[in-house]
């Protein structure tokens, strides 16, 4: 057996009446990469904070870093004992450069008095080199990919001495290729003794990565298991307690067209674009971040006006240059990033769901009436079962999943005849994907035609009756998708 | 990973910078005026224009030090206002040097930075809320205290303003000299300090600044007492200059200084900006106003071409950001 790098033992937590964590053990060993899962609210950030000493935990639970008990009050302790946080908001410097950025906390933590740009960029240099990449150093942050940030975090990490990278959602906002660099680095920061915990949803990445898998659910450890012998089943089942098995959609057998799209084309974007979407038929949009899907959605609901070509709603010729236009033809959008573009974050549950039917709420005298309001948003929340404390709650407190409801009851609330969903699972847990899915089906059933974009191969089988795949601005294959298995999918949208 | 080819982009990255446009602009700028009118660009008129200017100029060298560490600070004229009350009572009754005078000034103005940094600090509230209360209260302190009376009758030490004399040029004067210390000053702490550093981060990414274990309090402190240090020294240098001292001389020109930062590349959301690039958004704005005045157009104008230049210039970087995220979401189609 390994040696251990982190035990804890016994742990509990409670915030006000709720316990967050109920006696959770759980271990690391040296130059493990381990994963945390579980579903939102199951006591997974409550156990990262505690182990890099943001809360302490309750008396009676203690923490041991190599066999040795620390008392972990206080988050600097436990950078001595080398445990580096790497927050899901990267917690860089935008406007310092790579070199500075990587340096920054030995810099700080010396408490030197002047500033060494050369050593400060020997050092760069030097902790890239230790996991085999290499980026400017004289670049700002800002100028940086994602992926790129992701690299000069883990490095700034390293920089520190980290014997423990703890990574929350490092996955979220990379596409798939992305996601394979970062799995070579874990791989290297674990040939160098570096153990890496992982916190991710993506459960296809925690069997790539990951050793051992240690699951949450409602604050108590469910287990500790060996990934090799998880399957997604298995570890959707153990998350949540519930099977999921869903059965594959039939192929679309109507022929009421409800969207037509005929060759659009729109220069740098997309081309030559054709689509027929029917009266509830769900329709998946597939293919690599950077393929054009987003943009010809986005064209579809009139912010992104295409150059050539022409769209139809129930036969009729629209010419949407704008979201009114679409709105006014009936196509509703949720974007992928409900938190930029869905939502007005601090606003109440109410106000957000009437935001795009505040004419309907009209009194005689043009006034917004709060009687009509409050009917309205009733009636939302009622039927997507969203769970709110209040409909004056503000948006930002509940979870992704039920935000995700409120941005689709928001734009089901305009009777939409196709609604478009873009990437609607990204970051939320197995349940609320659930339920997400449900509502898609419902939806669906009741004769609204959806459109969805998405990258799990997964989800386009599943839950849509016709796949869409597309490359470098084209589309390169229509399917029904119940015809097809994950593994013909992934080598199609990968051209393998 | 990517790797930018080394070779050239050292040139390149001077043609991206703003500082690399704005000096462009200047020479410019100064042609046209050298143009029309020659004696533009003789060494007495850009000498006095500096000079006559370099109260401000150093006042925005602090400005530019808080708008790097994500603040902004409105009251530092009413500190150099007040500063200039004390130091002249101080000196004109019971004498001293002209060190004495700087000291006085400066102390008066790290005193009051300091209150703002508390308040803003412990009070969790916007700097602009902050400062613009403090701006009237200590001005109506001083307005009060004082009876708003002009002060004249310097020491005669305190007159002299030439330290070098070169033949009939004007040599090396209090203010040149005030003005291009408190410049190398603030380069070297902002660019070979672990503080100046530490500036940056906090203005750049306030909460991971706090997560690597950057003292944000110990950062504003200083941030905010440099400003009013400065706000001091330069009120001492415009009361050298002026030899008078009288309440409405500094007030109303904070927003001047402040523009001239910004155009200078300093960023109003912070963690950006460069002593350069304040040389030379404040260069455009005095040049400016110098050459017009060389015309003979009337003053009145001068503010609409000050607005008129920074609507400008900021309309160019907005352009500059949406060609650049345009150009992140281009996809190579096939054809």
């Amino acid at each position: 057996m390994a040696e251990k790098l982190l035990e804890l033992r016994n742990i509990s937590k409670r915030f006000g009446g709720v316990l967050a964590l109920d006696s959770v053990d759980f271990e690391i060993e040296k130059g493990e990469v381990h994963c945390l899962v579980g579903e939102n609210g199951s006591g997974k950030s409550t156990l990262i904070k505690i182990i890099s000493g943001i809360h302490s935990p309750d008396p009676g639970g203690e923490i041991c870093v190599d066999g040795r008990r620390i008392s972990h009050q206080k988050s600097s302790n436990s950078v001595r004992e080398g445990i580096q946080v790497i927050y899901q908001d990267l917690s860089l410097f935008p406007n310092l450069t790579v070199a500075e950025n990587i340096a920054i906390s030995s810099r700080v933590e010396t408490g030197k008095r002047l500033m060494n740009w050369k050593e400060t960029e020997e050092e760069a240099v030097r902790t890239m080199k230790k996991i085999g990449v290499s980026l400017d150093t004289r670049r700002e942050v800002s100028q940086l990919s994602i992926a790129e940030r992701q690299i000069v975090a883990i490095c700034r990490a390293i920089n520190a001495n980290a014997r423990l990278v703890i990574m929350d959602e490092p996955t979220a906002s990379l596409s798939k290729n992305e996601v394979q660099s970062l799995i070579k680095v874990i791989n290297e920061l674990q040939n160098r003794e570096i153990a890496t915990l992982f916190v991710s949803h993506k459960l296809d990445e925690i069997m790539a990565v990951a050793q051992r898998v240690t699951v949450l659910r409602d604050g108590k450890k469910v287990g500790v298991f060996d990934a090799s012998e998880l399957t997604r089943q298995k570890l959707s089942y153990l998350m949540t307690g519930k099977e999921f098995e869903y059965t594959k959609l039939p192929p679309y057998s109507g022929d009421e067209i409800v969207l037509e799209v005929r060759k659009l084309s729109r220069t740098g974007n997309y081309k030559e674009i054709d689509l027929k979407v029917h009266k509830g038929e769900i329709v998946c949009i597939t293919g690599l971040m950077g393929s054009g899907r987003t943009e010809l959605v986005l064209s579809l609901f009139g912010m992104n006006p295409p150059d050539e070509g022409e769209i139809f709603v129930c036969g009729r010729k629209i010419n949407p240059t704008g979201a009114v236009d679409a709105i006014r033809a009936g196509i509703a959008y949720v974007p992928e990033d409900r938190l930029q573009h869905g939502l007005v974050m601090n606003q109440p549950v109410g106000k957000n769901i009437v935001l795009t039917v505040l004419k309907r709420i009209l009194s005689r005298i043009r006034f917004i009436s709060k009687a009509k309001e409050s009917m309205e948003v009733k009636r939302w929340i009622e039927e997507l079962s969203i769970k709110v404390p209040s409909v004056d709650s503000p948006v930002n407190t509940l979870s992704g999943g039920n935000q995700q409801r409120v941005v689709i009851a928001k734009w089901l609330a305009i009777n939409p005849k196709v609604l478009i969903l873009d990437s609607p699972t990204v970051g939320i847990d197995v349940a609320a994907k659930d339920s997400i899915y449900r509502i898609i089906r419902e939806l669906a059933a009741e004769g609204i035609s959806i459109i969805m974009i998405t990258d799990e191969a997964e989800e386009a089988i599943y839950h849509s009756n016709t796949t869409y795949i597309m490359s470098a601005g084209r589309i390169i294959g229509k399917y029904n998708s119940s015809e097809l298995t994950e593994k013909e999918l992934y080598e199609k949208i990968n051209k393998i | 990973m990517r790797r930018s080819t080394r070779s050239n982009s050292g040139l390149r990255k001077i043609f991206v910078k703003s500082e690399f446009y704005l000096l462009l602009v200047i020479v410019a700028v100064s042609l046209l005026f050298t143009i029309m009118k020659p004696s533009f660009l003789t060494f007495t008129n850009i000498y006095g224009m500096v000079e006559s200017n370099s109260f401000l100029a150093i006042m925005a060298a602090g400005v530019l030090v808080v708008l790097i560490s994500g603040g902004i600070d409105i009251s530092f004229t009413a500190i150099a206002t007040v500063a200039q009350y004390v130091m002249a009572t101080i000196v004109i009754r019971w004498g001293g040097n002209m060190f004495l005078a700087f000291a006085i000034g400066g102390a008066v103005g790290i005193g009051l930075g300091l209150v703002n940094a508390l308040l803003i600090y412990f009070l969790r509230t916007p700097s602009i809320i902050v400062t613009i209360a403090t701006m009237n209260l200590f001005y109506g302190l001083l307005i009060f205290i004082s009876g708003g009376t002009w002060i004249y009758g310097f020491p005669m030490w305190f007159m002299e303003r030439n330290l070098v004399r070169f033949g009939d040029n004007p040599g090396i004067t209090i203010p040149i000299l005030v003005l291009v210390l408190s410049f190398i000053l603030t380069w070297l702490i902002l660019k070979y300090t672990a503080l100046g550093r530490n500036i940056y981060a906090v203005g750049g990414n306030q909460e991971a600044a706090r997560r690597v274990g950057i003292s944000v309090l110990k950062t504003q402190l200083f941030v905010y007492c440099y400003m009013g240090f400065l706000a001091g020294v330069a009120s001492t240098v415009q009361a050298n200059m002026m030899l008078t001292v009288a309440p409405n001389a500094l007030m109303g020109r904070e927003l001047e200084v402040l523009a001239a930062v910004v155009l200078g590349g300093a960023s109003l959301a912070g963690g950006t900006g460069s002593i350069l690039g304040t040389i030379l958004g404040f260069g455009l704005i005095i040049i400016v106003q110098n050459g017009l005045t060389l015309l003979g157009i009337s003053s009145y104008w001068h503010k609409v071409f000050v607005g008129a230049i920074i609507v400008i210039s900021v309309g160019i970087t907005a352009y500059q950001r949406k060609l650049r995220e345009r150009k992140g979401a281009i996809i190579n189609v096939e054809e």
